[in-house]
């Protein structure tokens, strides 16, 4: 269980987690999500004590990060690639960690394995792909065998195999019954993942909710129809009560699930079909939406021209 | 937390297996690797395992012996080739050793920079503070196994250059040292080189960067020698005398009683001045390390 409250860093005049309140419970895979810069990295770190926030508090069951008398088996994180020596070996990056928290040298060979690192164990970590790195952080914050696992953006870098890899493992983590908080800043990813659903916009919360609920309030769902017999299926829908949007062309959109619907009324009055396919708005599409709102919010004319300027400056990047 | 619902059907079902797991008032995985609290020994092994493990450290220490040792014995030869039996009357035969280990200082001050601040250049401090969250222990651990290193590595080497050296310079009238003599040239030059590295760790540490970091240590290594070569005007000669008798060269030489000059420094005092300094480095260091961000 990872608890934040007002959660806040500042760096300068610039507020990258502003006031950030949510807890990542066990037994579920939760994402964080949030566009480039939008202070993921850094809420991540202010967990682990790297960080110290400006203002508000964050706990790791109940604790904070510094007073854990035994940190690795608590949560592993993976923070970035690059948090290796790159002329230390893999085996020995993991043992001076395992050395330090007091765990059996023997878990070094189980992580090396349940990465497939094994037969590079030996080898210099600078010489390493991007994502031979990813693993080897990965196998860092399994060492432990911890309760709790944190992943910053896990798949960068990983070739498809390693992503559908890392996905399977991150489920398979919390279904033991552990709390997996993961960032990314893709939401097709975190689709395919996540149960539950952080997201931040400018360090601001956006949304805590469950990916169900997420799924079901944010992808706008629709059939899309073209008939030769344009101006007909027009009156049988209005008949029937249906509303039909002019898309581009000569298609029509239909909103909601009403392929069957459609159907029936086009046989029942003789009516050809060219299409009729149900189709999804992304969830990418749902999450740039609800980014951009966020952005808007900060456009809008307030007291303070700190805030306003970097709206701003963040719609025109 | 309400709004937790486990939306996948798999984790109800998953659910029994780490509710009867017994987790207090924070449920959910329980590991069967046994939980460890954590201590400086902890720490240390750590680092013990990182010191050695790259190949900077074999580097900078055989670089150190080659110098200290190939300097020394080369000194001691060259000054035997060409002294009859009354050449050093009376002189301390140790006091050759000197020039290898000035040379070889800074390869100590690169290893000690190296220590801090290679962790910065590629991100392992983060790894490090995870896996060790107080930051006091973190500091301690790294000090007390670079300076343990360096103090033994010099140790034998000056200890092995002394022993050659003084059987080398048996037949030119040089005294017998004392084993005072023997003390300071082993044991307290080894003290200080390894505090001149632990300086050079500290530094490392606050600067957070190696190559800044090594510049400026080898800065105060040499730049006060020479900056007081080139004060010849009379005026500025108390200025001078001071950076000459204080100059670190200078108080190495102090454990071999041939310091640059009469006043200024003499016996253990250079000891105590580089323990003092390094001793309120450390403090900085720690207060930097405790406020800073990784």
């Amino acid at each position: 269980m990872i608890e934040l409250e007002g959660l806040t860093k500042r760096y300068g005049d610039k507020v990258a987690v502003d006031n950030l309140t949510f807890s990542v419970g066990p037994g579920l895979v939760t994402g964080f999500l949030g566009p480039n810069g939008a202070g993921k990295s850094t809420t991540m770190r202010m967990i682990l004590g790297l960080d110290h926030p400006t203002a508000g508090d964050v706990r790791i069951d109940g604790r904070h990060y510094d007073r854990l008398k035994d940190p690795l088996t608590c949560i592993g994180a993976l923070l970035d690639a690059k948090g290796v020596h790159g002329g230390r070996s893999a085996y020995n990056h993991l043992l001076c960690l395992a050395q330090s928290n007091g765990i059996p040298r023997s878990r070094v060979a189980q992580v090396l394995e349940t990465v497939g690192l094994t037969a590079v164990a030996r080898k210099k970590a600078k010489g390493f792909s991007l994502g031979m790195g990813q693993r080897l952080g990965i196998a860092g914050a399994l060492l432990g065998d911890p309760r709790i696992l944190m992943f910053d953006e896990p798949v960068n870098g990983l070739d498809p195999e390693g992503i559908h890899w890392i996905r399977t493992l991150m489920k398979s983590l919390a279904a033991q019954g552990r709390t997996v908080f993961v960032s990314s800043h893709l939401m097709s990813e975190m689709a395919l993942t996540a149960d539950h659903l952080v997201v931040i916009g400018q360090g601001r919360l956006l949304a805590d909710t469950s990916m169900a609920d997420f799924i079901q309030a944010n992808s706008r769902s629709y059939v899309r129809i073209r008939c030769p017999q344009r101006e007909r299926l027009l009156d049988v829908l209005h008949q029937a009560g249906i509303t039909v949007v002019e898309a581009g062309g000569e298609a029509l959109e239909v909103a909601g699930g009403k392929a069957e619907q459609i159907g029936e009324l086009a046989a029942r009055y003789g009516l050809v079909l060219h299409e009729l396919s149900p189709r999804q708005a992304s969830l990418e599409e749902a999450f740039m939406q609800l980014t951009a709102e966020a952005v808007e919010y900060h456009a809008q004319p307030g007291p303070g021209p700190g805030p306003q300027d970097w709206g701003a400056g963040w719609k025109g990047a | 937390m309400s709004t937790h619902q486990p939306p996948m059907p798999q984790a109800p079902a998953a659910a029994p297996h780490w509710q009867a797991a017994p987790g207090g008032p924070y449920p959910g995985y329980t590991s069967p690797i046994p939980i460890v609290r954590t201590h400086l020994g902890h720490a240390l092994a750590s680092e013990w395992t990182k010191i050695k493990s790259v190949r900077s450290t074999m580097w900078t220490l055989g670089v150190f012996t080659v110098l200290v040792v190939g300097i020394g014995l080369m000194a001691g030869a060259l000054v035997e080739s060409h002294s009859d039996s009354e050449s050093l009357s009376g002189e301390n035969p140790l006091s050759f050793g000197f020039f290898g280990l000035l040379l070889g200082s800074i390869c100590i001050i690169t290893l000690g920079v190296l220590t801090t601040a290679s962790e910065y250049g590629t991100g392992m401090i983060r790894t490090t503070m995870t896996a060790c969250p107080s930051r006091a222990r973190v500091l301690a651990a790294k000090s007390i196994v670079f300076f343990t290193v360096a103090f033994v590595v010099t140790l034998l080497t000056s200890g092995f250059v002394a022993m050659v050296q003084v059987s080398m310079l048996e037949n030119t009238g040089a005294r017998t040292p004392s084993g005072s003599d023997w003390f300071k040239a082993t044991v307290g030059i080894s003290l200080y080189i390894a505090l001149l590295g632990l300086l050079s760790l500290l530094i490392g540490s606050v600067i957070r960067h190696s190559a800044g970091a090594i510049t400026i240590m080898i800065g105060v290594l040499l730049a006060p020698l020479v900056l007081a070569l080139f004060m010849a005007t009379e005026s500025l000669s108390n200025v001078r005398d001071w950076l000459f008798e204080y100059s670190i060269p200078n108080q190495l030489s102090v454990f071999y009683a041939n310091s640059l000059s009469e006043s200024g420094p003499s016996g253990w005092d250079p000891l105590w001045i580089i323990l003092g300094l390094t001793a309120a480095v450390y403090a900085g260091a720690y207060a930097l390390l405790h406020s800073r961000d990784v």
